[in-house]
């Protein structure tokens, strides 16, 4: 399958400490990769540096290579407002903004100079199994809604601009079983139209959604492999003692 | 709006941002530069050390005297005197607002010391001229009541929100399990808050006490309106004070610009400033020591 | 016996911190008590509505309501904008190296900083150095200048409460930082930046010692609203009419007057800023 992200030789550190270490990973479009590992592995870190979210960080050093297909992330000349648009993202905590549903949606294509009516916030939001459930309250403030229909509004916010790829950080950790169910569903359903790298803490969840997984351990990507491959065959002896909760 | 007109406004108000920050240093650079540049054509003509020490302030006698020593112990005086009153209120309320007072009524008491702050200074000033004046007059059987004890009564108003606020703040953070400790070991309330919340508040409160001393220090309504602004040292609470604030608000307005007794009256605010600065950097130092000590 | 003691003992103690807050409270209650009970009988529709006439023995105080009026506008003009885009630096560009510390200390100094001493900047700066003259421009940019430190400080806190991940939503969606500044951490942060903002014109408003000889006047015929001319202002008015006056028993109960519209002013904006932080408070929740 051909690959639609991907990291090669990457270092990032932040001040003295170096977070990852010699990183080479590949996603492949229109599959579900889920990053795991124990806390503070770098997995955030990963999947933070796709969308240049460490620009944020003066003190972040990062070498290497990122890639969406041939365009080459890390350089300078490529402006970072366009490079998130080709890359959303969901967070761990739902960070709907202070404005209405609507315009939490709109935002996104006025800034981008993207077509922005009625019908393409519809589109968005029935993509994100929202809109049937808001389809009245369009002009109601968006921090009204229950945690999971934020995070599901978050994520029509991401799909609204078309991204090729969608990176979630831990989508679901702040949200309550029922919720997640949902946002899992509407994952997999997402995987038709979009590359999607998931960072997650439960490891039912990356076997219930992901195609790929990768394990990450200290920095370092200790193995990787189809989800089946890493949860019932692990080469690394490090993936087998995760996967089976000696540690993490 | 294409990519690069966004980008251009990005950098622009990058630009208006930190250019705003650079201000702000230069606000503080100005009136330092003013101090010092106004001060320095005052001590062309009169030795520092006269001006500092000089017992006599005449400016506008024949031949005139420009010693700010009755100035700045008319301040220290007043000053003092507010603090003798303040600080025991202060504290005392800060531990009963933050130990003792339920939530119900720290809800009415909070309010009530904002309120207190909010008064404005001349409101106070004209509060020691009909109210405080009269009474002092009275039982000290004087012509009027305007002198450093009424100075140091509305001082003591003025710098008392601060005091009580800052220390309040202070007794609340000592941490529970400090207090838990001691009623552990069969401590009584009173014996905890003297023996354990004070000591371990105390780089609060000592803050607390030197942020209400700057504030009186600079005060210049209440004192102006208030202490009767006879430029002598004074013997008694019940004399009457000049400070350097209600020098500097009285004469600035009669004298011609660019002489020397003008000049002086910038020689007096530079002492001024030096002051408050000292009053809150040791308050500041403190702060930092508390905050140090009970990171939250 | 040791025990009833301690009871005893307790109870003393309790009574001397009750005690003390009771005298603070005391405090309060004859300032508001004082002011209150012997303004109110100046108080009428025509005492805020007519200019000072009689060598302001009669009419009422129209002009030093429009002088503070218009004063503390010049204030919020000049200190919002400039004091807001201060905090933004502070917190969403600065780095945390020697620079920004400086210029951290510096704001906190200048909040030590005596209010007569802006008054003799203001003075120098506005007065003299720039020529704008005695006037309700100098007066009102020298209470901006000491309202600045404090405007920073609160819109700074309020900044500092936004979460990271609000800036990051909008970053995700492609906007840039100033955009995401503009769109989402200034309309987070609106209802805290407001509390700061009206609490700190409040304390402008009864400011005296600065406008001293930056442009209050004693008198001025008629109405005040010049940029380029003196004005009357409520605190000065007070200060005039209790300590400069002629005859100042005759106009004690105009004075009286003052010092409650004075007070009303400073705790309508005050309870104006309650309000915003209580609501703001309730929708956290």
């Amino acid at each position: 399958m051909k690959t639609k992200l991907s990291a090669e030789n990457l270092n990032i550190s932040f001040g003295e400490k170096q977070v990852l270490k010699n990183i080479s990973v590949a996603f492949a479009e229109h599959e579900i990769t889920a990053l795991i590992g124990p806390s503070g592995c770098g997995k955030s870190t990963l999947l933070r540096s796709f969308n240049r979210m460490h620009d944020l960080s003066p003190d972040a050093k990062i070498n290497g290579t990122l890639s969406l297909e041939d365009l080459d992330l890390n350089s300078k000349h490529v402006p970072v407002t366009e490079i998130r648009k080709r890359i959303g993202m969901v967070f761990q905590k739902a960070n709907p903004f202070p404005k209405s549903i609507y315009d939490n949606i709109a935002y996104g294509l006025k800034i981008n100079n993207l077509p922005c009516n009625k019908e393409v916030v519809q589109k968005a939001l029935e993509e994100a199994y929202l809109w049937d459930e808001v389809k009245n309250d369009l002009k109601m403030p968006a921090t009204r809604l229950s945690g999971g229909q934020q995070q599901r509004l978050c994520i029509a916010r991401a799909v609204a601009l078309r991204p090729e790829v969608i990176l979630m950080d831990e989508p679901c950790s702040a949200l309550d079983p029922v919720s997640t169910l949902k946002i899992e569903d509407l994952i997999k359903h997402l995987k038709k139209k979009y590359t999607i790298v998931i960072v997650t803490h439960n490891m039912q969840q990356a076997q219930r959604i992901a195609d790929k997984t990768v394990f990450m351990y200290l920095g370092e990507v200790k193995e990787e492999g189809t989800t089946d491959e890493i949860f019932n065959h692990p080469k690394n002896e490090m993936t087998a003692n995760y996967i089976s909760g000696y540690f993490g | 709006m294409r990519y690069k007109t966004r980008i251009s406004i990005d950098i622009l108000f990058k630009g208006v941002f930190k250019t705003t920050g650079f201000l702000v240093l230069a606000l503080l650079g100005g009136i330092f530069a003013m101090l010092v540049y106004n001060s320095i054509s005052f001590f062309l003509d009169i030795k520092p050390l006269d001006f500092i020490t000089g017992m006599e302030w005449a400016p506008t006698a024949k031949t005139p005297k420009y010693g700010m020593l009755p100035l700045i112990i008319s301040t220290t005086f007043v000053t003092f005197g507010a603090m003798i009153i303040a600080i025991p209120l202060g504290i005392g309320t800060a531990a009963f607002i933050s130990e003792y007072a339920g939530s119900r009524l720290k809800n009415i008491l909070k309010p009530a010391i904002e309120m207190l702050a909010a008064i404005p200074s001349v409101v106070i000033g004209f509060l020691g001229i009909v109210v405080l004046s009269p009474g002092i007059a009275n039982i000290a059987d004087l012509p009027n009541g305007l002198n450093a004890l009424n100075g140091a009564i509305l001082l003591a108003i003025m710098a008392l929100p601060t005091i009580i606020t800052v220390a309040e703040d202070a007794i609340h953070a000592v941490p529970n399990a400090y207090k838990e400790a001691s009623y552990g070991v069969g401590a009584t309330k009173w014996q905890t808050l003297r023996k354990v919340i004070i000591p371990a508040a105390a780089p609060g409160i000592i803050a607390a006490v030197m942020l209400g001393v700057g504030r009186a220090i600079g005060e210049t309504m209440t004192v102006l309106m208030a202490t009767g602004n006879a430029a002598l040292i004074p013997t008694g609470m019940f004399d009457s004070v000049k400070t350097m604030t209600a020098t500097i608000a009285i004469e600035m307005g009669e004298v011609p610009y660019q002489t020397t007794h003008y000049y002086a009256l910038y020689a007096i605010a530079t002492v001024l400033f030096f002051m408050t600065l000292f009053a809150n950097l040791v308050g500041e130092f403190f702060i930092n020591r508390f905050r140090k000590y009970h990171a939250v | 016996m040791q025990y009833k003691t301690n009871r005893l003992s307790s109870v003393i103690e309790w009574g001397t911190l009750l005690s003390t807050t009771l005298i603070v409270c005391f405090f309060l209650f004859v300032i508001i008590w004082e002011i209150v009970s012997k303004g109110v009988s100046s108080l009428s529709l025509e005492f805020v509505s007519k200019v000072p006439s009689a060598g302001m023995t009669k009419g009422g105080i129209l002009t030093p309501i429009i002088g503070t009026v218009l004063l503390t506008l010049i204030t919020a003009l000049f200190a919002i904008p400039f004091g807001v885009c201060c905090a933004i630096y502070l917190n969403e560009y600065a780095e945390n190296n020697w620079l920004t510390r400086t210029i951290r200390a510096s704001i906190r100094n200048l909040s030590g900083v005596p209010s007569i001493i802006y008054g003799l900047f203001g003075l120098a700066l506005f007065v003299q150095a720039l020529q704008f003259g005695t006037s309700l421009i100098a007066a009102g940019l020298t209470l901006g200048l000491l309202s600045l430190p404090y405007i920073i400080t609160t819109t700074e806190e309020a900044l500092k409460r936004i979460p990271n991940s609000t800036r990051e939503a909008a970053l995700a969606v492609g906007a840039t930082k100033f955009e995401t500044i503009k769109d989402v951490v200034l309309p987070s942060a609106m209802s805290g930046i407001l509390t700061g903002v009206v609490l700190t014109l409040s304390r402008a408003a009864g400011e005296t010692a600065p406008i001293l000889f930056t442009g209050a006047a004693f008198y001025i015929n008629g109405t005040t609203g010049y940029l380029n001319q003196e004005f009357m202002a409520l605190p000065y008015h007070l200060y005039m009419l209790s300590t400069q006056h002629q005859s100042i028993d005759q106009v004690r109960p105009i004075a009286y007057g003052t010092a409650l519209v004075l007070v009303i002013v400073v705790f309508l904006l005050n309870l104006t800023a309650f309000y915003i932080r209580y609501k703001y408070r309730k929708n956290e929740n």
